[in-house]
């Protein structure tokens, strides 16, 4: 549904801050997992240390999203599609934030790692798994920026690709550890790595959820069911 | 558990019991001028239905048109029907001044009669012979501002004029005046808008409590307020209904663009 701007321009003005700090704050958290994989795969020492300084960043943003929903619904009593706006926003930075702590778990990870060393056949798959959730992640942002219920379907459909590479990582890596034992430590942080991974995953699927709730008024999990028994 | 779960559905709409009142392709006019168009609604027993919507909009015609206040203008006339518990009220047969002790009314500015606060309940049922005695007729005054939440305020005043009572005093002594009749329907044309924040809470804390034992039909130009004490809402924009429903689906993902514009407060 499109909307027209609000009678009152200071209410409308304050939607689009919300809106922006939304868009910040994913460009943001993107920003940090893609860091932090770096980190992982080139095992930098101080790019870790900026990923765990764009945390604190991180946590800011998600306390100042807040106070604008609060202080929104407080002074405006948003109603509909500006209700769903400002409680879905609070739920979206939610999600950020908890994603920005997966970010600051993998460059702390990887600095453990460091004195290891990492043969690049141990992290390609670990790679190529962050790639799929940073693009998700992004997809979702995308959805509820656009407010398009559809792609916020397509992101949470493909949820299933994640837990697939997730299960199909544990098996490689459980194989390298089966190999040689001293492959055991190395590949047991890179199984922790792809957990969180996955978890960036579902925070994203959240996201998406979110976006679909924000522009249908319905949650995608009900909706589902419906479908599936039609 | 959803918020549909959450929300106490009314009891008569969970018996499934018919609807108190129903409009069907009910259309008024103002001499030439068409202020309703072809409104279909259903008015749930013992539950509140808000009206709202622009200025202009029809609500408050629609409204007046539940218990024939409309009959009062010499221009307006009402097509379509309207029916109290399946009984077309614009039939000739039916006894106007009964229908509006049926369904009574409370209006936007407290109105009460230059008489004591017990003469002002005491009325009504005096014409309409509903008391028998004066002790009958005490127990009901006596009953009816207790239920309209006043009784502690005015127990030792009963004589001084109602006129003498704060705004929000006055607006619930006029809804013990309308009770008092024991009408079924109550319909309420923006009862709180000349009422400070507590008041009003305090009368909207009342119609909660009175659609227990009356149907409650609202007009209220506060949103906030007809979310808040209302089961179903219909939104009216230039003389048509456009969307009907639950509280809290209008409120918070209406189907129409028109409402959505309305109640978020966009230019429509």
């Amino acid at each position: 549904m499109a909307l027209n701007e609000h009678i009152v321009s200071s209410f409308e003005d304050e939607l689009t801050a919300l809106q922006s700090a939304i868009s910040e704050m994913g460009g943001m958290v993107e920003q940090a997992i893609q860091d932090s994989v770096t980190v992982l795969l080139r095992l930098d020492h101080a790019q870790a240390q900026e990923v765990r300084a764009a945390d604190k960043r991180i946590d800011e943003m998600q306390q100042r999203i807040n106070d604008m929903a609060v202080s929104i619904i407080a002074r405006r009593q948003p109603m509909a599609a500006d209700l769903r706006m400002v409680v879905t926003s609070i739920q979206v930075a939610n999600d950020l934030e908890r994603t920005g702590d997966m970010a600051k778990q993998l460059a702390k990870r990887a600095l453990q790692i460091e004195s290891l060393g990492l043969a690049p056949k141990f992290y390609n798959g670990v790679k190529h798994m962050a790639d799929l959730v940073s693009r998700q992640l992004k997809a979702a942002l995308d959805a509820y920026a656009a407010r398009n219920a559809q792609a916020a379907i397509e992101v949470c459909s493909r949820d299933d690709e994640v837990d697939a590479m997730h299960t199909s990582l544990f098996r490689e890596l459980l194989t390298y550890m089966m190999e040689d034992p001293r492959n055991i430590t190395q590949c047991t942080h890179l199984l922790f790595c792809t957990k969180s991974l996955e978890r960036v995953g579902d925070h994203a699927t959240n996201v998406a959820e979110a976006a679909y709730y924000l522009e249908t008024g319905r949650h995608l999990g009900a909706d589902e069911q419906v479908r599936q028994q039609a | 558990m959803t918020m549909t779960q959450m929300t106490a559905a009314a009891p008569a709409a969970a018996r499934n019991m018919p609807p108190k009142m129903v409009g069907d392709k009910v259309s008024v006019f103002y001499g030439e001028k068409q202020a309703l168009y072809d409104v279909d609604l259903s008015i749930e027993s013992n539950q509140v239905t808000s009206l709202i919507g622009p200025s202009g909009c029809g609500k408050s015609t629609f409204l007046r048109s539940l218990n024939r206040m409309n009959d009062t203008i010499d221009s307006c006339r009402v097509t379509g029907l309207i029916s109290l518990d399946g009984e077309d009220i614009y039939n000739p047969s039916i006894d106007v001044v009964e229908l509006r002790a049926r369904v009574g009314m409370v209006f936007q500015k407290p109105n009460p009669f230059p008489k004591s606060i017990y003469e002002n309940v005491a009325y009504g049922p005096k014409i309409h012979g509903l008391a028998h005695s004066k002790a009958d007729l005490d127990e009901i005054v006596v009953s009816s501002i207790r239920r309209a939440g006043l009784w502690d305020e005015v127990k030792d005043r009963l004589a001084e004029p109602g006129t003498g009572l704060s705004g929000g005093q006055q607006q619930r002594l006029c809804i013990a005046r309308a009770i008092a009749t024991q009408p079924e329907v109550l319909l309420m044309d923006e009862p709180c808008s000349a009422l400070d924040p507590i008041a009003t809470a305090v009368i909207e804390e009342l119609i909660d409590e009175l659609r227990e034992k009356f149907t409650i039909v609202i007009v209220t130009h506060s949103m906030q307020q007809a979310a808040r004490v209302s089961q179903k809402t219909a939104f009216f924009h230039l003389g048509k209904l456009i969307e009907e429903g639950k509280t809290e689906d209008i409120f918070t993902n209406p189907v129409n663009k028109k409402t959505q514009d309305y109640i978020t407060g966009r230019i429509g």
